[in-house]
């Protein structure tokens, strides 16, 4: 039985069989109709989510399962008090695999030690996302081809971006890739996520500046200042509208520059960037379920 | 000041001043019926002053944890009256509840029954992570 709470508890092999599986099963949805038959995938979201519940709930249902679970921690038994062990240790009773996310950090990791059935992080606090990373590299994969040699811009909230530790720490594992970080001061990435791009001698530099770095990026993931993560309101207005990108800007950035974002957005992309045909945003979205369908095989270890 | 040698038992030498009674609670010497010694600022050639704890009976804990708080103390093992081993403890690679997560997102802050279990990183930099949030251990 596996667990995935980090995108490194798959090696670079296994996400390459995900990424197969997952194309496949875009090619030949007919194979995976069935195959999860009188499975039950749990959903405990403990904090708001539309695309990750979403998107988990559609890849059950079209490979035939059934969900079951609660999509705010009010309405289970944590408004109650109840540990995250002690949750777990009943939705164990009933599901054969859990999707979980929790506004706490580690939370997963909790989950994972009490679980007799496979955890799969959906998000914790801001520290980890596996799955969203899963879903950036298969669009990253559709749009680039490979991930070797990218120039891979992040911008925003790098603090508590979880999608973007998880992404860091899954892409600096590939040959030749770059980094470059753009925040303000206060939202740089955290320490914890720069290790392994110190232990691979990865290159990487930080700006607080957008259009000085754009037009040597290959992929620009944007990402939201999120105001849940903050104690401090004055801090998240100060902080919030800090980089708004727009056609002007985009206008200094490659042709075939590809626009990530793993939604939902504020004002962070204009919509009028929403046509142009270097935004892949929504394609996120919908690789989103594809990726965890072929997830949830590799855990239940059903094949097709 | 006379202490008694003890027979069989530990002796906790070369403890930094004043860490004498974190290391008497860490190891709850106080729940065991033994002789237990704590001598705080004795004379050391090498540290100026120095605590050192005398246990008058083998305790049954990982005294590695012991690296964590002061890796520079000496444990010394007695037999029948003599040393038979003298060392240094080593970084343990999980240390649990010896010190706390800080950080206020961490589900340890809310989940009060979780034990707090910090793992090795970098052991030349005596780096210590949350296992559950990986924030940076601050002792």
């Amino acid at each position: 039985m596996r667990h995935i709470i980090s995108i490194t508890d798959l090696s670079l092999q296994e996400i390459d069989e995900l990424i197969l599986t997952a194309q496949d099963i875009i090619r030949h949805p007919d194979k995976y109709r069935d195959v999860c038959r009188h499975k039950k995938l749990a959903t405990l979201f403990f904090e708001p989510s539309t695309r990750t519940r979403l998107s988990f709930e559609a890849a059950m249902y079209e490979l035939g399962g059934q969900v079951l679970g609660f999509s705010e921690a009010a309405s289970s038994s944590a408004a109650k008090g109840e540990s995250v062990a002690d949750t777990i240790r009943t939705v164990c009773c009933y599901a054969d695999i859990i999707a979980m996310r929790h506004p706490k950090e580690g939370a997963p990791t909790v989950a994972s030690v009490h679980a007799s059935v496979p955890v799969i992080n959906a998000g914790d606090g801001g520290h980890n996302h596996p799955t969203q990373t899963l879903t950036d590299l298969l669009t990253i994969k559709a749009e680039k081809g490979q991930f070797n040699g990218l120039t891979v811009g992040l911008c925003g909230d790098l603090k508590f971006g979880r999608t973007v530790h998880s992404l860091i720490t899954a892409m600096c594992r590939y040959p030749d890739v770059r980094f470059v970080l753009i925040s303000p001061e206060e939202l740089k990435v955290p320490s914890y996520v720069k290790i392994p791009l110190k232990e691979g001698n990865v290159p990487y530099t930080q700006t607080t500046d957008l259009v000085s770095v754009l037009p040597e990026l290959d992929i620009l993931y944007m990402t939201r200042v999120q105001r849940e993560r903050f104690f401090n309101e004055d801090d998240y207005v100060r902080l919030k509208d800090s980089y708004i990108l727009t056609p002007e800007k985009l206008s200094h950035a490659k042709a075939d520059l590809a626009i990530m974002h793993p939604l939902p957005r504020v004002n962070e992309i204009s919509t009028a960037i929403d046509v142009d045909p270097r935004a892949c945003y929504f394609k996120q979205a919908l690789n989103g379920k594809f990726i965890r369908m072929a997830l949830i095989l590799k855990l239940l270890e059903v094949a097709a | 000041m006379n202490i008694d040698s003890i027979k069989n038992g530990i002796v906790i030498d070369h403890i930094k001043a004043g860490q004498g009674m974190r290391i008497y609670d860490f190891l709850e010497l106080d729940k065991l019926d033994c002789s237990v010694a704590i001598i705080k600022n004795a004379s050391s050639s090498k540290m100026g002053k120095k605590d050192i704890i005398k246990i008058d009976s083998n305790l049954n804990v990982d005294l590695n944890a012991l690296g964590y708080i002061d890796p520079n103390i000496t444990i010394n093992v007695i037999k029948d009256s003599v040393r038979v081993k003298k060392y240094h403890p080593e970084l343990p690679d999980t240390i649990t509840n010896i010190i706390r997560c800080k950080n206020p997102r961490c589900i340890t802050s809310t989940e009060q029954e979780l034990p707090h279990i910090f793992k090795l990183i970098d052991r030349e930099k005596d780096e210590y992570r949350c296992l559950y949030c990986e924030s940076k251990a601050n002792a």
